[in-house]
């Protein structure tokens, strides 16, 4: 594992008209790195990682991407959405496509794949995911947890270097959320660079090498997983923490 | 088609039994095929369906075209792009059809010299009327994809045209088919519009029809019914497309699951 920085903010904000949404913010994360993002709803956390591949535009400060600074350039944002992969809340996978095509779609466009390789790269995924034999399915076919698995091996057919993560679970029914969390698991032992948004705590406990809590468009607390929930530094923390871990 | 059928006979039937119970005393004579003036009249009344058909392909391909190309302007984030969109759509919108059919024939040649016939004068009427719809249509579907696909899209490095073309675009369209095949039925009738002009189509062979026959009751039931028949097949057509998009897609279970 290197030290160099592969995800560095630097005094990144934004505004939602007068809202500030993010405020100051600074951050590292470096290679094979596991951060693991939580907060109440309302405290910037979605916006911090959609800013890291530019779903979202930061009004100041700096954020650059394995050394590319995501700018208005709109080269530098495709060469950064190539490294970064992302899974969303609601899954959104292409509906009218089978899941074959959902992940050979990207790979073929933006990699110029040919099609026999896109296809074998994507039954290697799916088989990562252990949904090989869907295949040919299409997503409202398949349950919600499956849904999400196959938009994890969709993002992973771009061979990313980094994976952000934004509620992965928090639109699933309490029973298929275990199988998104080993695929996450699976995926942080390999070694992968994470970045989570999430309030699964036990999750954070097994794979998260720093913990940050956001407030109000702020990081309030940073730290390893040890101290973050054991001795938080912050009253504030310590409150969270307690209100989520006490159902 | 025999649903088509069956809806024909039974408005044939209600008709009958309103000539039964008028004072009014139906003259079938003029279009009863077992007579000869009969036969003449009913295949001088269909000599119209070919024009009524290729002026709607033509109106209806040309405004799928335009209304297409209009909508992605609609679409830009250029603020005067979609300025242009709206003036266009609002004008084109505005002008009821057959004003913009006398404009097109007696119009256009005075302000550019040239010789239009009355078919491509009613063509381009129509279709820049229907582009205006289309486009509206289009610019609809495309808004309301989930923003979420964008995005998906996007963090995948697919760029805009990839984006539009394989993600957008599909799904929109699918959306959209109830409303384009609404706007078919609507431009198959309206070309009846272009009667006015001399286009030999449906409703003109009717005129001409009815003021040498005398019998304009029977002469415009039938001209009704041969529209009726035309849009009937119409939407058919449009219902099995829509059922086969469907089943591809098995939204929520799909169209093909229902049985309709």
């Amino acid at each position: 594992m290197s030290d160099k920085p592969v995800i560095q903010l630097a005094k990144v904000n934004k505004w939602f008209g007068k809202l500030h949404v993010l405020q100051n913010i600074d951050l590292e994360v470096i290679t094979g790195e596991r951060v693991v993002v939580c907060g109440p709803s309302g405290s910037g956390k979605s916006t911090m990682i959609r800013c890291m591949n530019r779903l979202e535009k930061h009004e100041s400060g700096d954020i650059q991407i394995n050394g590319v600074p995501l700018d208005d350039s709109t080269a530098n944002i495709q060469t950064v959405r190539k490294d970064i992969g992302m899974v969303f809340q609601q899954f959104n996978l292409f509906p009218h496509l089978t899941v074959l095509r959902n992940l050979t779609l990207a790979p073929m466009r933006a990699r110029k794949m040919p099609k026999e390789e896109a296809e074998a790269l994507a039954r290697h995924y799916l088989e990562r995911v252990r949904i090989p034999e869907q295949a040919e399915k299409y997503p409202a076919q398949l349950s919600g947890g499956q849904q999400q698995r196959v938009a994890i091996a969709r993002s992973l057919c771009m061979e990313p270097k980094i994976m952000l993560f934004d509620e992965p679970t928090s639109a699933l029914d309490p029973e298929m959320i275990s199988e998104v969390l080993d695929t996450m698991v699976s995926l942080a032992e390999e070694g992968m660079t994470m970045v989570c948004v999430t309030h699964e705590m036990g999750f954070a406990k097994r794979v998260a090498d720093k913990m940050i809590f956001m407030d109000e468009g702020v990081i309030v607390e940073n730290a390893p997983p040890e101290q973050f929930f054991n001795a938080p530094e912050h009253q504030r923390t310590e409150q969270f923490l307690s209100q989520i871990l006490a159902h | 088609m025999p649903k088509v059928i069956r809806l024909t006979a039974l408005l044939l039937m209600v008709l009958g039994l309103a000539g039964c119970g008028s004072s009014q005393e139906w003259g079938w004579y003029v279009v009863d095929p077992s007579l000869k003036r009969g036969r003449i009249n009913i295949s001088f009344l269909l000599s119209g369906i070919p024009w009524t058909i290729l002026l709607t392909l033509c109106c209806v391909a040309i405004s799928n075209i335009l209304g297409f190309l209009i909508s992605l302007m609609g679409l830009s984030k250029s603020k005067i792009l979609r300025g242009i969109y709206r003036v266009y759509v609002e004008v084109f919108r505005s002008i009821p059809p057959l004003v913009s059919i006398f404009w097109v024939y007696y119009g256009l040649p005075i302000l550019i010299d040239i010789d239009l016939a009355p078919f491509p004068a009613g063509m381009i009427a129509l279709s820049l009327y229907g582009s205006a719809f289309m486009a509206e249509i289009f610019r609809g579907g495309v808004q309301s994809i989930a923003k979420g696909q964008f995005e998906a899209s996007d963090s995948l490095g697919l760029s805009y045209l990839d984006t539009m073309r394989y993600v957008i675009f599909p799904q929109a369209l699918r959306r959209s088919l109830p409303a384009i095949g609404n706007q078919l039925v609507i431009t198959l009738k309206m070309t009846s519009l272009v009667s006015v002009i001399g286009v030999s189509e449906v409703l003109r062979r009717g005129n001409e029809l009815a003021v040498t026959e005398y019998r304009p009751l029977e002469i415009y039931t039938f001209v009704a019914i041969e529209y009726l028949v035309l849009v009937l097949i119409v939407s058919s057509a449009v219902r099995h497309f829509e059922r086969k998009l469907g089943a591809d897609e098995r939204l929520g279970g799909g169209a093909q699951e229902q049985g309709i």
